[in-house]
């Protein structure tokens, strides 16, 4: 009896609203071998990292005092949800952070994990698992300094419940960075029609404009679940050199940083009461796994 | 790279087939293998804390190159508004020497392997679904092995590195031999200026070393120049000076035609044509500083590949008549370098195409043109023909009497 009924203390979200989608998950599944083929499927995904490595990098640097020269990121602890074939885990890694990798593909992980064998200083730094962002809240609470979401959320079956999760395993004021899609009829236009259809740059069917997300509405969901959103930056690919570059507009795909409150508010000047903490269990709690 | 703050994390391994080479103070002597290095150059040597040393051995700064042609009066002379050093002559050994020090200083992340030579590469696949390792092997003929990320050839003209990753490469030999010898002049004088006179068989130059000593290069024919190594040290002297001083492939009709255009700049520029200087005669040769090898032109089709760049000969070779072959090099280097570094900094495996390709892309649109250019020029100087000779005269009275060409040259 005991063993079906296991009470944790902090376990507030019922585990039956799960972020990820089946349908999305196959559709990657066809493509794990082609990840680390630079000019393939994933051509686009790599040369993104030439402004999403930089832009994570000085964003973390600015926030912090120390700098190791040669390791800008050693001491990090990040976690690279949706890590894929290991794209982005890798040069994080190789900055000297030691990530964790999770994706609930599991032809993925193996990928990323044979990838990352052959280089000494990657294999310690990184360790992938094949797992949902849920399957690993309960074990890593508040455990990371960052969570990289990137080209993720336009994927997740139920955002809120994913920023949630992504709370609960960030450390306060750690940071969290998502990169996604924009829901306009250019992204429509260009981003499915032209990127999928007509000039593939992205596998067909890779994308539904459905869960295309707004800026707007990522903005909203974050500050009502406790992050403040610091940046956001809109991204502009260029199909014909094969190369990103940031834009004022956010009409396209986007960048967001945000950081979780701390777990002690500064005290404030009026004498109001702080916000009430999250992570305080909540009464559904109780539903076994 | 080894002093690059964004490599600090890395290893890196240097295969020498010469010797160490570190000197506290020259031998009295000069080498005869110098080198014309460029303001550029030095700034690369000096960010890398070796500039230091090469000025602490010994250097010899110029402020002046008088060019002109045997078949006529044409000369070109370039120097600096602002009297600031064009260049500086420098033995090889002492750069050698300058940056086998400054390699000491980053003995934790670089190793050299002095003497030592790759006997077999081994290219990873494209496949990236394979078992094998994704990285570069070497095998060393000591028997060794060291896998790399990145492999750079920096191995001359006949480089291995580019022979066994199979990239073309795009050569011709010249007809010409390079003669080097380290020469006494008749008498101390500033010699801050560098001399190179354009002779039927080949430009000859002066570069200078010390107020007493200049190195000479002189491209001639394979013919010509076993002769002038064979011959005695008084016969070599004297070839020397008469080629620098003789005016025997003058042909009265160029010299008029030279004359007139020169009149008609100095009405339309007046301050356009320079005063002539004349060299200095040599004295003397210093017994075995002759020596001699062949020249050519190549340029690689690709300088890099997946894992593999090409810096320096080993991507192009060049005419010495322009003294760049060196400073094209360590241009190479410079851009290599930056891209590299800037990789690093985002944390991108180091062999990756995407940066090696924007410093080939760079480095080409720089080199080729000044490949060709020195080429067409090695061509242009190598006849008597009147029509060509009255083309080049006028060509280089013009260049010499307008600055912004000059100033690009």
């Amino acid at each position: 009896q005991l063993s079906l009924c296991r009470v944790t203390v902090k376990r507030p979200f019922s585990s039956s609203h799960s972020s990820v989608d089946s349908k999305e998950m196959k559709k990657f599944q066809l493509l794990a071998h082609k990840w680390w083929d630079e000019e393939g499927e994933y051509a686009a995904l790599h040369s993104m990292n030439d402004i999403r490595v930089p832009f994570i990098r000085d964003t973390l640097l600015s926030m912090s005092s120390n700098y190791h020269l040669g390791n800008p990121l050693s001491g990090i602890k990040i976690l690279d949800v949706g890590c894929g074939g290991g794209l982005l885990s890798e040069p994080l890694g190789r900055l000297g952070a030691s990530v964790t990798g999770i994706d609930p593909v599991e032809d993925n992980i193996r990928t990323a994990d044979q990838h990352k064998s052959f280089d000494p200083v990657l294999a310690k730094r990184i360790q992938y698992k094949s797992s949902s962002l849920e399957e690993i809240v309960e074990e890593s609470m508040e455990t990371f300094d960052v969570i990289v979401a990137s080209e993720v959320v336009e994927h997740v079956a139920d955002l809120e419940t994913f920023i949630k999760c992504c709370s609960q395993v960030l450390k306060p004021e750690g940071s969290l960075f998502i990169t996604t899609i924009n829901k306009t009829q250019l992204s429509y236009v260009l981003g499915i029609v032209v990127a999928e259809k007509i000039m593939g740059i992205v596998p067909e069917g890779t994308h539904e404009w459905e869960k295309f997300v707004p800026p707007e509405e990522l903005e909203r969901l974050l500050e009502s679940n406790g992050f403040s959103v610091k940046t956001v930056k809109g991204m502009l690919y260029n199909p014909l050199s094969g190369s990103w570059r940031w834009m004022e507009s956010t009409s396209l795909n986007y960048a967001v940083h945000a950081l979780k409150a701390g777990a002690r508010p500064p005290p404030p000047a009026t004498g109001t009461l702080p916000q009430t903490d999250i992570q305080q269990p909540s009464a559904t709690a109780g539903t076994a796994p | 790279l080894g002093h690059d703050i964004h490599f600090l994390d890395k290893k890196i391994a240097l295969l020498e087939a010469g010797p160490r080479k570190e000197y506290d103070h020259m031998p009295d002597s000069y080498s005869n293998r110098v080198s014309s290095i460029s303001p550029g150059s030095a700034t690369l040597l000096r960010s890398c804390g070796a500039w230091d040393h090469v000025c602490s051995l010994r250097l010899k700064a110029f402020r002046r190159m008088q060019v002109w042609d045997a078949c006529s009066e044409a000369m070109i002379v370039f120097e600096k508004d602002d009297l600031d050093d064009m260049g500086y002559i420098v033995e090889n050994d002492v750069i050698m020497s300058a940056l086998t020090k400054q390699l000491d200083a980053v003995a934790d992340r670089v190793e050299v392997f002095y003497r030592s030579r790759a006997v077999r590469y081994t290219w990873p696949l494209p496949s990236h679904s394979s078992d094998t390792s994704p990285w570069v092997q070497v095998e060393l003929a000591d028997g060794r092995r060291l896998q790399t990320k990145l492999l750079i050839g920096a191995d001359g003209h006949n480089s291995v590195v580019r022979k066994e990753a199979e990239i073309k490469n795009i050569e011709h030999q010249y007809d010409q031999s390079a003669v080097v010898a380290t020469l006494h002049l008749s008498e101390a004088t500033d010699n801050n200026v560098a001399w190179q006179r354009f002779l039927p068989t080949g430009p000859i130059a002066l570069l200078p070393l010390s107020d007493t000593a200049s190195s000479l290069v002189w491209s001639t024919s394979h013919d010509h120049a076993s002769e002038l190594l064979s011959m005695d040290e008084e016969s070599f002297v004297d070839s020397i000076n008469s080629a620098f001083w003789s005016n025997i492939n003058h042909s009265d009709f160029i010299d008029t035609a030279g004359a007139m255009f020169r009149s008609a700049l100095s009405f339309l520029k007046p301050s356009g044509t320079a005063v002539r200087q004349l060299p200095p005669s040599v004295a003397a040769v210093d017994a075995g500083s002759r020596a001699a090898f062949p020249l050519g032109v190549g340029h690689a089709t690709e300088y890099v590949q997946h894992r593999v760049a090409l810096i320096g000969d080993a991507a192009h070779r060049v005419h010495p008549l322009a003294g760049q072959g060196v400073n094209l090099g360590f241009g190479d280097v410079a851009c290599l370098a930056h891209h590299l570094s800037a990789a690093a900094f985002n944390g991108s495996d180091l062999g990756s195409l995407q940066h090696l390709l924007k410093f080939e892309t760079e480095r080409q649109r720089h080199n080729v043109s000044l490949i060709a250019a020195t080429d067409v020029l090695k061509r242009l100087y190598s006849t008597t023909l009147a029509p060509l000779v009255l083309l080049r005269t006028w060509g280089l009275q013009a260049t010499n009497a307008l600055p912004p060409i000059k100033v690009r040259i």
